[in-house]
């Protein structure tokens, strides 16, 4: 007979199972091979050696890379915060059908893999596309622009295609909202941006600060949009990495940049779940 | 009572709905050219390079691939899900928070690092490049969303059912088959769908570990656009959007697309 206590794990045992061979295996697998040494003409060997943390840690190269990512990750995540919560609260008052509608709109490009998403922004953005032309024949441009291969060109794309996570967060969090209470405001005086300042931004916040942390969180390790709009040029950790494995086959170097990448992910998204969870707690709960 | 949107609410919706629409638009456009390169249907819409897409078997081949592999992967992750969102929606034990986030944290550890821990593992296994590593590495990645689905049906159960029919006599297995799983078909279903997107979509850590043989949609469309940017696959990717249009159709009516995307995201 079965104990109660046992049933859970019983239940769990085969997906555990999976997990532990087919997940923490191969993660702990990269995390040693990250230490190992690589030599140009012998390939990979076993040892046990700090350098290639040593060589991303102090070449200016990879300084940049990192900064790079961050540094977009973070313009794609204040994007998202922006346009994404205007729009899921625009999508809020609308009536139906149109807010079902709109709402599937902005999330169906969801279902569309990244890579498609991401042509089409490369369409667009290359010097004969839309774009070059429209600045052209509006004068704002004297010759032809890329936003290929450029930051900018790359934060747009992204925030494309994070910017649906976004609202959906920011959607779940207005639903909860009584909308009571920002009728009381308007009738009580207040003018429609002080009752969105003081009293429906508060009350989403936890959906924006969640929606925030999981976009930049993908932003960071994005890899399809990088590699296409950013090129060869414009390298982030995840396209260096890629690059690494498997072009110069420097599996050990491509292992520690990952490892890297995922200790920061991790320590961005631990830290500001906990500084949400001391402003926020009671709101979370 | 209802709340209007005013005239700058509804401008910045028109700009964003334009923002989210025009690089689908712009495939879809593209994709009708008679000409060579890329550009814009200038005297007509031709189907040159729809036509052209029947002629390469490149791209069918990792389309019907691709459909396989999400089939697949998709129905391991439901049959490795429903058990333990079982034991996490049934049972009160210690562990159970620590066990729930285990089970999600593939959502949390980039697919680009998943892309070369597989490969590093799989090599070194000896099933680097096989159909079997594919699949296995796929049916990690849609397990949470599958899990995540199951769960949230699962947890609305009454428990008094499942006790009703055992005291009548029945057996786990019948308990199971005929009272738990009727009732949370609605998440096992979603959490199928949603795995199996989620698998036909996966580009970044499929990249890794396809092989020539092995070849996914996204990732021949990938490697093809690294290569160029021709109206070919422009028409490809432009067919996946008309389909995927098609399908966001009979998914709103069959579970609601409100309640799939719920569990669409990571972190």
């Amino acid at each position: 007979m079965i104990k109660p206590s046992q049933a859970p794990w019983l239940l769990s045992a085969p997906a555990l199972t999976l997990y532990a061979t087919f997940l923490i295996a191969p993660l702990a697998s990269v995390f040693l091979i990250s230490f190992f040494n690589f030599e140009f003409y012998g390939g990979i060997q076993v040892a046990f050696t700090l350098k290639n943390y040593i060589e991303i840690l102090t070449d200016s190269y990879y300084y940049e890379v990192f900064a790079r990512t961050f540094g977009v990750a973070l313009a794609v995540t204040i994007a998202c915060v922006v346009l994404g919560t205007a729009e899921a609260y625009v999508l809020s008052r609308m009536r139906n059908p149109w807010k079902g509608l709109f709402l599937m709109v902005v999330l169906g490009p969801l279902l569309i893999s990244v890579v498609v998403r991401t042509l089409g922004w490369a369409l667009l953005f290359g010097s004969t596309g839309l774009i070059s032309k429209s600045l052209q024949s509006l004068g704002l441009a004297s010759g032809p622009v890329s936003l290929m291969y450029t930051n900018l060109g790359v934060g747009i794309a992204l925030t494309h295609v994070m910017v649906p996570f976004m609202v959906i967060s920011v959607w779940a969090s207005l639903q909860k909202i009584n909308p009571s209470t920002e009728a009381a405001a308007l009738s009580l005086g207040a003018s429609q941006f002080t009752v969105i300042r003081r009293v429906i931004v508060p009350q989403v916040m936890p959906g924006i600060l969640s929606g925030a942390i999981m976009v930049f969180a993908m932003s960071a390790s994005a890899f399809a949009t990088p590699a296409i709009v950013g090129g060869r040029r414009l390298k982030t950790v995840a396209t260096a990495a890629y690059d690494e494995f498997l072009n110069t086959l420097n599996w050990p170097l491509g292992s520690a940049l990952a490892v890297l990448l995922l200790i920061a992910t991790i320590i961005v998204l631990i830290s500001t779940n906990r500084l949400i969870e001391r402003r926020y707690g009671a709101v979370f709960n | 009572m209802y709340l209007r949107n005013g005239p700058i609410g509804l401008i910045f919706h028109t700009l964003f709905i334009l923002f989210i629409l025009a690089p689908l638009v712009m495939v879809c456009a593209v994709a009708f050219t008679g000409d060579g390169f890329i550009s814009l249907p200038s005297n007509g819409l031709s189907l040159r390079w729809f036509k052209a897409i029947l002629n390469n078997p490149r791209f069918i081949d990792a389309f019907l691939f691709s459909l396989g592999l999400g089939f697949l992967s998709a129905s391991f992750a439901i049959i490795f899900a429903i058990p333990s969102a079982l034991a996490l929606a049934r049972f009160r034990f210690p562990g159970r928070e620590a066990l729930m986030a285990f089970f999600l944290s593939p959502l949390m550890i980039p697919h680009i690092v998943l892309g070369l821990a597989f490969l590093k593992f799989f090599t070194s296994i000896g099933v680097a490049g096989t159909y079997f590593g594919l699949v296995v590495a796929h049916i990690i990645v849609v397990i949470p969303y599958a899990l995540r689905l199951v769960l949230s049906s699962a947890t609305g159960l009454d428990p008094s059912l499942e006790r009703a029919a055992l005291s009548l006599g029945a057996t786990p297995w019948i308990t199971f088959r005929r009272i738990v799983l009727p009732l949370i078909m609605p998440g096992v279903v979603s959490g199928w769908v949603i795995a199996f997107i989620t698998s036909f979509d996966e580009l970044t850590m499929s990249i890794f570990i396809a092989s020539p043989s092995t070849t996914t949609l996204p990732v021949r469309i990938f490697l093809h656009i690294e290569d160029t940017i021709d109206p070919l696959v422009t028409a490809v990717s432009a067919a996946l959007i008309y389909m995927t249009i098609i399908a966001i159709f009979i998914l709103d009516r069959l579970v609601g697309l409100e309640k799939l995307f719920v569990g669409k995201g990571r972190a």
